[in-house]
């Protein structure tokens, strides 16, 4: 359904642009490291994108390079990250740190170690607000409650006065999430933003992300290993893989004909409800190290059940053999009639 | 995965998104949760009526003191051999210049509260203003400023002192100052490296995402973690400071004036006494290490009862 409404928005101007996304690491006597490694995906106004992978594919530097949040030293990143048409790379510093917070904003992963410990909360909320608006003191208190109240929180002017270690690990992250969405972002980057919380807080939390995105029109990157959290919320996803997209396609799409092998791998790992009990689980063999650069052919070759030979061409393409919006970098992929699981 | 609707997202009656927190600590500032913790720390409490006194008996010293400082008005007492013991007069006795020794030990107290306290406060302003700027703005400057502060570092701190007191001269300020600048490498290398440790914080990045200044991350939300450290610091580098001026003084560096009560030097003047009048060494030494004690167990507790690990 959300990508039919997807399909009914005027084509316009997208409003984050990465193009051709690379960071490497360099280290001392040592190869560097390419942890994102040509990564390329469009977010539309008010659509949320998700990028998919596990660990270490590369999706949480992804975010941070966007944001221009990764060490200067040792830390290379090209490409460009056009947002609304700025390359958001080449900026002033200044003019980057100007946008942060007012037209990009970010939810992170751990709401404890997010919050300043020894900062009040109100405090908190108060001075993004005073960096980016013209509110006064009293008007930005108000602001920052009303702001607490929005994300849920009960009686946030008692809220405000407190310290992070007073509140519960979801209040953390609605308090977080409020300080994000202050100023009204129109792009939020959340990295994993339900990770670190219990089993029923993340259907809040993820509950009141979807609700906030939609009444406000922000456009979302959701960063996430979580199939359900991307099946809940993404408009599209991309699926990452050794620091490249694999897969890209509408959440519909995606769930009902994964096409590259690697994702068709993930689907097939989740267990299902209305599988008998005691069945074995379908892990994808080996672990997420055992890859092979980009260069010399598709990195998940060594685990791919379907590898053959030729999968070692250099730098597969991403291709659309099915449907025009949806693309894949697989050399020989699901079949589509095999492919509804 | 059940997502529950939109718009009861609001957590009431759920019981596992309530507050966590003691309801006593509710609301309250970090200082006064920190102040309610200290008052059931044992060693704290010792370690507050230890300074407590201490500061006390200094101010009030001429209210407390039996008699007037430094008056030698019992000096035939005296002789070679002994100084009168305790009496009704002299509750502790005399010294060895005839002066009551519980005057000069009271008067003792204010002499090295000053001079520890400003010597403290010299080595903490200038040494927290180096590792402020080495530690928030970082590169060259980091660079400049840690070298110099090795270069200080590399000299031991009583030899340091000893130096600066000698070539500045013997007075009270010189004392001050010699203290003072032989603390500045420990609090700048302090604060530079809480926040070197507080950079890579997760509150840092998230408060850097929001768009926050470079110099407002590092004034509100990297200095404040970075101060407990400091604090403590400072509280037992009060003990320390006690103790150097007395090894100033017992060196010939301190307060040139002899009326001036000082314990160090009340140490010195007691060596050739020490088998026949033992409590002329005694007494001061006691008091200075009882004092430093208590500003070490403040210290110590001040720590635990900031770190938020440690709540209870």
């Amino acid at each position: 359904m959300v990508v039919e409404d997807l399909d009914q928005r005027p084509p316009g101007q997208p409003l984050l642009q990465v193009r051709d996304l690379q960071v490497r690491f360099t280290r001392r006597g040592r190869d560097p490291v390419r942890a994102v490694d040509g990564v390329s995906f469009d977010v539309r106004p008010g659509q949320v994108v998700g990028l998919v992978g596990e660990s270490g594919c590369g999706k949480s530097v992804t975010s941070l390079a966007i944001m221009g949040l990764l060490p200067q030293r040792r830390v290379e990143v090209a490409g460009e990250v056009l947002f609304e048409g700025r390359d958001l790379l080449t900026m002033r510093r200044d003019d980057l740190r100007e946008m942060r917070g007012r037209d990009i904003a970010m939810v992170f992963q751990d709401p404890m170690s997010s919050l300043n410990p020894v900062v009040p909360i109100g405090l908190q909320v108060t001075e993004v607000l005073a960096r980016h608006t013209d509110l006064d003191r009293s008007a930005a208190r108000k602001e920052a409650e009303e702001l607490l109240r929005r994300v849920g929180i009960p009686d946030p002017a008692r809220r405000l006065k407190e310290y992070p270690h007073q509140l519960s690990g979801g209040m953390r992250q609605r308090a977080l999430i409020a300080m994000s969405l202050a100023c009204k972002p129109r792009l939020l980057i959340a990295d994993e933003p339900t990770t670190a919380l219990d089993v029923t807080i993340q259907a809040q939390v993820l509950e009141l992300l979807k609700q906030l995105v939609r009444d406000s029109g922000t456009a979302m990157v959701m960063i996430t290993h979580d199939l359900g959290v991307v099946a809940g919320l993404c408009d599209e996803v991309n699926v990452m893989y050794s620091g490249r997209v694999v897969e890209r396609a509408g959440r519909r799409e995606l769930f009902g004909h994964p096409r590259h092998q690697y994702t068709g791998g993930l689907l097939r790992s989740i267990p299902r409800l209305d599988e008998p009990r005691g069945g074995t689980l379908n892990p994808i063999p080996g672990s997420a190290s055992d890859v092979i650069p980009w260069s010399r052919g598709c990195a998940f070759a060594p685990r791919c059940p379907a590898r053959q030979d030729d999968c070692l061409v250099p730098d597969l393409q991403l291709v659309d053999d099915v449907r025009p919006d949806h693309l894949h970098r697989c050399v020989h992929p699901v079949p589509v009639e095999e492919s509804t699981p | 995965m059940t997502l529950i609707a939109p718009g009861s997202g609001s957590p009431v009656g759920d019981p596992f998104d309530g507050p966590t927190a003691h309801a006593e600590e509710r609301g309250t500032s970090l200082w006064r949760g920190a102040f309610a913790r200290l008052r059931r720390d044992p060693f704290a409490i010792l370690g507050a009526v230890i300074v407590l006194t201490f500061v006390i008996v200094a101010l009030a010293a001429p209210l407390l003191a039996p008699y007037e400082p430094a008056r030698a008005q019992w000096g035939n007492q005296v002789t070679p051999g002994s100084v009168p013991g305790p009496s009704a007069e002299h509750l502790l006795g005399l010294d060895a210049f005839g002066s009551d020794l519980l005057t000069q030990l009271i008067y003792g107290a204010r002499q090295s509260l000053l001079i520890g306290v400003v010597s403290t406060l010299i080595g903490l302003s200038v040494g927290a203003t180096i590792g402020l700027l080495a530690g928030g703005i970082g590169g060259w400057i980091d660079v400049l400023l840690m070298r110099f502060v090795d270069i200080l570092l590399s000299i031991p701190s009583l030899l340091l002192a000893v130096s600066i007191a000698a070539a500045l001269g013997r007075t009270s300020t010189s004392v001050m100052i010699a203290i003072g600048v032989a603390q500045v490498p420990i609090f700048a290398r302090l604060l530079r490296g809480s926040l070197l440790a507080q950079r890579e914080a997760d509150y840092v990045l998230a408060a850097t995402s929001l768009g926050l200044r470079r110099r407002r991350v590092v004034m509100n939300h990297m200095l404040p973690n970075s101060l407990g450290p400091v604090i403590v610091q400072a509280t037992l580098v009060l003990a320390t400071a006690i103790i150097e001026v007395a090894a100033l003084s017992y060196l010939g560096l301190g307060e040139p004036n002899p009326t001036v009560a000082e314990w160090g030097r009340m140490l010195v003047k007691s060596q050739d006494r020490l088998e026949t009048s033992p409590q002329l060494a005694l007494l001061p030494g006691t008091l200075i290490a009882v004092t430093a004690l208590g500003f070490t167990l403040l210290g110590e507790a001040l720590r635990e009862a900031l770190d938020p690990k440690f709540r209870r």
